[in-house]
């Protein structure tokens, strides 16, 4: 970094009031091109930001006589968004890296989120599977959207249910992650389960 | 035309709390055993304890850069003249995330800033909160 005047910030526009108190997060999680990128950037009211994180991984199995690890730098990248909700709530709107192992590497990041939204492309549902269980065995509710590819095929939304084996409760739903309005929906359908769950007492 | 099958998992104990670096000295020129493949990977350039920030802690600026600020720490004051997520900081400053929380950590011991701690799932106070997150999400 050079000097400060060189750092860009939020144009005037997007600077949040001093009387913001306390932000929030959801992720919205998926397979290699569902639609993350496009989801944060078509609801998200600032041009979305990447942050990076930068890890070493110890070359382990890699073919070595004398097991010395070797180490090679990667960096990965998060885009997020942000919705202002009130004065005092702001929302942001993390679209996470697909591969599952890297997601330790933002403390809390799933731990602290509000819940969820899994994308799902109908040509190649497997491609979520993983983030899904990853999510049920860390205990964050989530809900499903269904992402429209032209060329994808269609199913009823009990049949995907049954084949992401997914209870009654969570909801699916489709949607165009290009389009804002849809992309909201989405969002609102979120709030609206995990308002239902802590209504229930099931929201940990 | 039938779908792939996945099957549901269950929800596991949460892992015990990853011991902190200063803990756990690793022996010079050891290489320290990964126990989980997650442990494979290690952030690079932490180093000591960092304050808990969460990508959405909002930082403040809390005084005008002091003459020994550093160009990163005179940055952050000016971006937080108005509340600033960790996240927010971290892309503007193209600092990796681990980096940002040390600077920060750094400055608010020397409280030249202060964090607003983030709304978490845990620690939801009430059903309120959540129906200002929705109501403000049907409004858009
Ligand atoms: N038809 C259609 N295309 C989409 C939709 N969402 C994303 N795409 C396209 O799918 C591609 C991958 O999307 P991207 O957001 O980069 O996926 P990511 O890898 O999950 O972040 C892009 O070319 C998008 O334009 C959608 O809802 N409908
Ligand atoms: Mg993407």
């Amino acid at each position: 970094m050079k000097a400060s005047e060189t750092v860009p910030g939020p144009r005037a526009e997007d600077q949040l009031p001093h009387s913001t108190q306390a932000a929030a997060k959801i992720v919205i999680v998926g397979g290699f091109g569902v639609g993350k990128t496009t989801m944060v950037g078509s609801v998200s009211e600032i041009k979305p930001l990447t942050t990076e994180e930068t890890m070493t991984q110890a070359g382990i199995g890699v073919d070595d006589d004398f097991g010395s690890a070797t180490k090679t730098a990667t960096t990965v990248a998060m885009d997020f968004g942000r919705i202002r909700i009130s004065d005092e709530v702001v929302l942001y709107l993390f679209g996470t890296p697909g591969q599952e192992r890297f997601w330790f590497l933002w403390n809390g990041l799933f731990e602290g989120a509000l819940g969820a939204v899994v994308l799902v492309d109908t040509r190649r549902l497997e491609v979520s599977f993983e983030v899904m269980g990853r999510l049920e065995e860390r205990g964050v509710p989530f809900v499903v959207a269904v992402n429209t590819f032209p060329d994808g095929p269609r199913y009823a939304v009990e049949d995907l249910r049954q084949a992401l084996d997914l209870t009654p409760e969570i909801p699916i739903i489709e949607c165009d992650a290009r389009r804002r309005a849809s992309s909201r929906d989405v969002l609102v359908t979120l709030m609206r389960f995990l308002h239902a769950l802590m209504a229930n007492g099931n929201l940990t | 035309m039938t779908p792939p099958q996945r099957q549901r998992r269950r929800p596991e104990p949460p892992p015990p709390p990853p011991p902190s670096p200063r803990q756990q000295p690793a022996a010079a020129g050891q290489e320290e055993e990964p126990k989980k493949p997650e442990r494979l990977y290690t952030i690079t350039g932490t180093d000591g304890d960092r304050a808990q920030l969460d990508l959405v802690t909002l930082i403040v600026a809390r005084a005008d850069p002091p003459s020994s600020a550093t160009p990163e720490e005179t940055a952050v004051l000016r971006l937080c003249a108005g509340p600033l997520s960790v996240a927010e900081l971290s892309a503007y400053l193209r600092l990796p995330f681990s980096a940002m929380t040390v600077l920060l950590t750094d400055m608010l011991a020397a409280g030249t800033v202060h964090a607003r701690a983030p709304i978490v799932r845990q620690t939801l106070p009430d059903r309120s909160l959540l129906e200002a997150v929705m109501h403000g999400l049907e409004r858009l």
